[in-house]
């Protein structure tokens, strides 16, 4: 057991800090396309559940079974994702109210616990991501633990946030992603298809989500419990924000929310006096000192939100 | 324009209402059975304190039959929702409202003034003379003394980690008791106490759970309702004492036991009280004596040993022989506290604001 408090927190940052990214790079590519997506709790509790239902029913070999049970998370975060796209970008109806919604019919008191009655999920899971030991790397000293010792999921999402920011700032499918965030009528001028561009982003973002969810049900909490995401979904969207509509930022985000939660955790460990509270709230502070800074002239041109988040877009009002 | 943000709202708030969780049984149709609630702070399936609880719901309606019909409002939060969820429960038509969070109080006790014909109980509560108010709860602490003394015996490095929820007199009080009996078997373990504000919230307990055991402690004790610090035992290799549910064959490498409740019994005796009409107010407060509270089913990480120890123990409390509070008692700065042959009274025990001898941690203000 390595215990130097650094190693500790790191670690566990990471470890923790997963799932807020998954969810956080899905909200990454739903807002740089200008869709807000409050429905993240509930997408990830979807996942979570169907997840965790394919882990403890199917039968098969391992990785196989983890592979289905990945995808079927990434099958119901899209789904409910779907849903809100239509509804949004379809219907044009109100985005908050949409993503709310969805939050609330497949949240802690909704469709995910239902399900997760419906089939008697309450044993742990059959299957998990384990941690594994990469390349034989665990054993290094220091970067060891912090690095070479995660489960599957956590390598997957740092392949993502390389893939993702390749995509939004190197290829020409990214740069007309953020043509329709920023100014549809614009992107649609030019012969972008503005529709095409939202539902398959917003569903991309459902999709991580989902994974965000699948940490949680395969890993973090390997038993179903109600509501098990205990809000993460919504501090992945305050990340989305906090990391400038950027994924390595959005990762300095996830994993930074990730070592105050486990510093306040193990400084009581250790005997260290402090109040538990104050550093709970460190991420949300920060939050907000960065919706500060970006809502000023010059942060707001270079780092803002895409301008046109949040707005439906609809031909005839060209 | 205009309408479609209607459509929106109605959609939406259908979805709400959709979402919004609840359950009726008709268990019958001879006469008009009694209207009971009950209203939870987490999911009926959490596998603990609200699972406890519906269980017991389910005894009265396996008990009543066609007498009663029970209604169930879960995942309430402790804000000034309940107000609302109250009215909507007495406008339905219910009789007696079994409340089982302590943060469900104030508005309890507000909907208790508000509407005399209607009885209140609210588990792990205040007191208070309004005359259709009762309060139920019962001795954890003693079921809790019994599981700090599997941990006692089990610990190797002597120190045992607490994931705490709130630090509140009955967090506290079982804290105590905990340590106490580790303490009863094993002088040199001490209890190091993290505090994770919540009392639902998986992922924390186990991190919390694990920031125990690379500080050292190679048992973990569960004080909210999550099996979430077994899978963190499970990882880690280090034993582990649950709350509120048996989780044995979940975790048969690392369990130990568990305090555990029996509600079914108090409910039912309380909704046929009702029927009966002869309900009073009253508060309850149930023991291992009369089997209100009970430890789990031992996991392998007990010895036989101990396992005598403890039934022994726990023998002389039921038989009335053993005070788990008795003195002499030492507060953590090592200073007489509680003199030999007095004990911490039931007043004193219910809103103790301090940790015994032992004790590895605070309570913040």
């Amino acid at each position: 057991m390595n215990s130097n408090l650094f190693i500790v927190i790191a670690a566990s940052a990471i470890y923790y800090g997963t799932p807020l990214l998954f969810s956080a790079l899905g909200g990454v590519l739903t807002e740089r396309s200008g869709v807000l997506n409050l429905g993240v709790e509930g997408m990830m509790l979807l996942g979570a559940v169907c997840a965790s239902w394919t882990a403890s029913r199917v039968d098969g070999p391992g990785w196989l079974v983890l592979s289905l049970a990945l995808l079927a998370g990434i099958a119901a975060g899209s789904a409910a994702a779907l849903l809100h796209a239509f509804a949004v970008i379809t219907l044009r109806v109100n985005q908050t109210v949409s993503g709310l919604a969805i939050t609330i019919l497949a949240g802690s008191a909704g469709l995910s616990s239902y399900l997760a009655s419906v089939w008697d999920l309450k044993n742990p899971v059959k299957h998990q991501f384990g941690k594994l030991d990469v390349f034989g790397l665990g054993d290094m000293p220091i970067l060891g633990p912090i690095l070479f010792h995660h489960t599957l999921l956590t390598y997957l999402s740092w392949a993502l946030v390389v893939l993702i920011s390749w995509y939004l700032f190197r290829t020409r499918a990214g740069l007309q992603l953020r043509a329709v965030g920023e100014s549809p009528q614009t992107a649609d001028a030019v012969g972008i298809n503005v529709v095409r561009t939202r539902y398959v982003h917003t569903i991309l973002g459902g999709a991580l989500a989902g994974v965000g969810g699948v940490c949680f049900s395969l890993s973090i909490v390997p038993t179903w419990q109600d509501g098990m995401t205990a809000g993460r979904g919504w501090i992945a969207i305050a990340l989305v924000i906090f990391g400038f509509w950027r994924p390595d930022l959005a990762m300095v985000g996830a994993y930074v929310f990730g070592a105050f939660s486990s510093l306040s955790l193990t400084l009581q460990a250790r005997g260290v006096k402090i109040t538990p509270q104050l550093l709970d709230s460190l991420p949300y502070v920060m939050t907000i000192a960065v919706l500060v800074v970006v809502s000023g002239g010059w942060a707001k041109r270079r780092l803002g939100a895409p301008a046109a988040l949040g707005i439906p877009y609809e031909r005839e009002e060209r | 324009m205009k309408r479609k943000l209607l459509v929106t709202l109605l959609v939406g708030s259908m979805l709400t209402a959709a979402a919004c969780s609840d359950s009726k049984k008709d268990s019958g149709s001879s006469g008009s059975p009694v209207k009971a609630a009950w209203i939870y702070v987490g999911p009926t399936n959490d596998g603990g304190w609200t699972t406890a609880h519906d269980n017991g719901r389910k005894a009265v309606e396996a008990a009543l039959g066609s007498k009663v019909l029970t209604t169930f409002k879960e995942n309430v939060p402790e804000g000034p929702e309940v107000a609302q969820v109250i009215d909507d429960l007495v406008k339905d038509g219910n009789k007696i409202i079994f409340a089982t969070s302590f943060g469900f109080g104030d508005a309890m006790l507000a909907a208790a003034k508000k509407y005399p014909d209607v009885k209140f109980e609210h588990a792990t509560g205040i007191p208070n003379d309004a005359p259709n108010w009762s309060t139920f709860y019962g001795a954890g602490e003693q079921s809790t003394y019994l599981a700090g003394m599997a941990a006692g015996k089990a610990t190797k490095s002597n120190t045992i980690g607490f994931v705490a929820p709130f630090p509140i007199p009955e967090v506290v009080r079982h804290i105590n008791a905990y340590t106490l009996g580790a303490r009863s078997v094993n002088p040199k373990a001490t209890v190091k106490v993290v505090w994770i504000n919540s009392w639902f919230d998986p992922a924390k307990e186990r991190q919390a759970a694990e920031s125990l055991v690379s500080g050292g402690a190679d048992i973990i004790a569960s004080g909210g309702d999550s099996p979430a610090p077994g899978d963190a035992a499970k990882a880690a290799g280090v034993g582990w004492t649950g709350y509120d549910s048996d989780q044995g064959a979940n975790y048969p490498d690392v369990w130990l036991t568990a305090a555990i409740y029996d509600w079914g019994t108090y409910y039912t005796k309380e909704v046929q009280a009702v029927i009966d009409g002869t309900w009073t107010k009253g508060d309850y407060y149930g023991n291992i004596a009369d089997g209100f509270t009970t430890i789990a089913p031992y996991g392998k990480r007990v010895d036989d040993a101990t396992r005598a120890l403890i039934d022994a123990k726990k023998a002389d409390i039921i038989a009335g022989k053993f005070d788990i509070f008795a003195g002499p008692i030492n507060d953590q700065s090592g200073a007489e506290k509680v003199a030999a042959g007095k004990s911490i009274d039931f007043g004193e025990q219910m809103s103790i604001q301090w940790f015994v001898e032992g004790v590895d941690g605070e309570i913040p203000a």
